[in-house]
């Protein structure tokens, strides 16, 4: 099962990376090791186990509906690199 | 060559909790933007969403409400994609594991009923609102919607034609409206649908390739969206041509969609249980609690109106289709109790002027109680059916109450005998034919007398008594 360099860079895609030649190599080696290494779990007989959607016995953690007070809106933005009117300012995606 | 349209709706509704689903933050409309995000909707490191208990509640009464069958456990997903009005690069979301499914929905088209399938409904949050430049390369990202929480409402793949598809929307919409769990407000926004449409040769089992159409923000864009790719992809199926699976966006103004190019190189979501988020629990009790509070829906409501007032089932329908009709029918029943009287005059006049607005029923200036007033006016004889139209005419588009009107206007029905009297008198003296034919036996020339008596007055003579002064008068 092991990662192609188009998978790699099909994942990279995903992410929003761009990787130089020599990246996409190192890259693939690595991630294959680190899947080597997961696969050991494969090992592990499962047969009628259910499968877990979280590591902690508990269900149902709610909270009522209540307002809580929102942050100011000058902290909302204090990370923003740009903001204008109130609103975060990204480079155009349409 | 001839096609058949595969039609399905994805439907998205906001809830109308007073908070976010995953934080404390208001969900009100319409705020300045960003005043309504915290650590949690920003997706700032190290926060935890904790989930809402009434957006479960809510999406667990539309699951009744639609016929589904609500999963014992559910369970939260990463949808991951980048995107600006998404702050943490996810959506929460539900995969593998929805709260609810295998539902359906009863329709009527042209008459025939027919039952639409729900695959499923989950509960998420919503994404931002970004506003593009009109002169700038940038766009501006509002976070006030991020984490509204919204329950998505997926149809199987049931729908024929265009307004199928329309009418599952409106029942759909008519479901959340009894319930109180969503505006309903398509141009707002808080009530979303995209569609997913094919076409096949009629009697075909394989199914055509799709396209996914978005932007339409209102019933009737449901529609032409809809007709209008069904010509799209007939005339390139007619050709000989492929289809592209893509998604298409409504362009109101031109009346077509057009492509989305760009965003389906990666259709990969890579979804995963969501590690921040414990399982969601439905046990016997708690769903049977929600059961219990559930207030009577369309279809009990309409076969109440059958039984309790007596309306046909038509008439029982189309009341109870709208929420805000029925209430207003009901309201209206209180201060005037003759139920089929008050369906007509709401199914004619009423749904005339409800057409004209936009905003429906909230927006036309007759109040039920002021209807219910009109009516008792025309029901003691103060106006005749015909005078009513006019008057109700009159308080739709200036707001004022019957009484006003008819007194401005000078509307009272004459029951003044004596007046009428020396009216039917100056008529009989000037028709001596017709009175002479009325006394040789042909009683069919009443109509005749009571119907210039009418137009002398205005249309304000009481008919009943003008009829008893013609037939005192002419038997002299």
């Amino acid at each position: 099962m092991a990662l192609t360099r188009e998978e790699v860079l099909h994942v990279a895609t995903l992410a929003r990376l761009s990787l130089k030649p020599e990246e996409i190599e190192t890259f693939t080696r690595q991630l294959n090791d680190i899947l080597a290494y997961v696969a050991k779990l494969q090992e592990v007989d499962t047969e009628g186990v259910p499968p877990l959607a979280h590591v902690i016995p508990l269900s149902n953690a709610f909270r009522e509906d209540e307002v809580q007070p929102s942050l100011d809106r000058d902290e909302s933005l204090a990370n923003a690199p740009e903001r204008e009117e109130g609103a975060f300012v990204v480079p155009r995606v349409i | 060559m001839e096609f058949e349209a595969v039609i399905g709706l994805e439907v998205h509704a906001q809830l109308l909790t007073k908070s976010k689903i995953f934080c404390g933050c208001a969900t009100t409309f319409g705020a300045p933007p960003n005043t309504q995000t915290c650590p949690v909707c920003l997706g700032l490191p190290g926060v935890l969403p904790v989930l809402n208990r009434k957006a479960v509640e809510f999406a667990l009464k539309m699951a009744l409400a639609t016929n589904c069958t609500v999963a014992p456990e559910s369970v939260f997903a990463r949808k991951n994609y980048f995107y600006p009005d998404l702050p943490k690069g996810y959506q929460i979301s539900q995969y593998e594991l929805p709260l609810a499914e295998h539902g359906y929905l009863d329709i009527t088209v042209d008459s025939h009923s027919k039952r639409i399938g729900i695959t499923r409904i989950h509960l998420e949050e919503d994404a931002g609102k970004l506003i593009h430049s009109p002169s700038r390369p940038v766009s501006f990202v509002d976070f006030n919607r991020t984490g509204v929480p919204l329950i998505e409402i997926v149809s199987e793949p049931d729908m024929r034609t265009p307004e199928e598809a329309v009418e599952y929307l409106k029942g759909l919409r008519n479901i959340l409206l009894y319930l109180e769990i969503c505006d309903g407000n398509m141009e707002e926004g808080s009530l979303r649908c995209d569609a997913n449409i094919s076409l096949r040769r009629p009697g075909s089992a394989e199914l055509g390739v799709k396209t996914e159409l978005k932007n339409m923000n209102s019933f009737r864009f449901v529609r032409q969206a809809l007709e209008y790719e069904i010509r799209r992809q007939r005339a390139l199926l007619s050709e000989g041509r492929e289809i592209v699976q893509e998604t298409r966006l409504w362009d109101a103004a031109k009346g077509q969609t057009f492509s989305m190019r760009g965003k389906e190189e990666a259709h990969d979501y890579r979804y995963f249980p969501d590690p921040d988020l414990v399982p969601v629990k439905v046990d016997a009790e708690w769903l049977e609690s929600i059961r219990r509070g559930l207030p009577e829906l369309p279809a009990e409501r309409a076969a109440r109106f059958q039984t309790e007032y007596g309306l046909p089932t038509a008439d029982a329908e189309v009341l109870t289709s709208d929420k805000a009709l029925a209430d207003y029918f009901e309201t209206c029943l209180q201060d005037f109790p003759q139920p089929k009287k008050v369906a007509n005059w709401i199914m004619s006049e009423l749904m005339r002027e409800v057409k004209k607005e936009e905003a429906g029923i909230d927006a036309v200036q007759v109040t039920p109680r002021a209807l219910a007033r009109l009516l008792a006016l025309v029901d003691r004889g103060e106006i005749s059916g015909k005078i009513a139209k006019s008057v109700f005419d009159e308080m739709a588009a200036t707001g004022k109450d019957p009484e006003a009107i008819i007194k401005e206007k000078g509307l009272v029905q004459i029951s003044d005998t004596a007046a009428l009297e020396a009216q039917a008198r100056e008529i009989i003296a000037a028709h001596p034919k017709e009175t002479a034919d009325y006394r040789a036996g042909k009683t069919k020339v009443m109509g005749f007398f009571v119907g210039q008596l009418m137009k002398k007055t205005k249309g304000q003579a009481n008919p009943k008594l003008a009829n008893e002064i013609f037939q005192r008068l002419l038997s002299e």
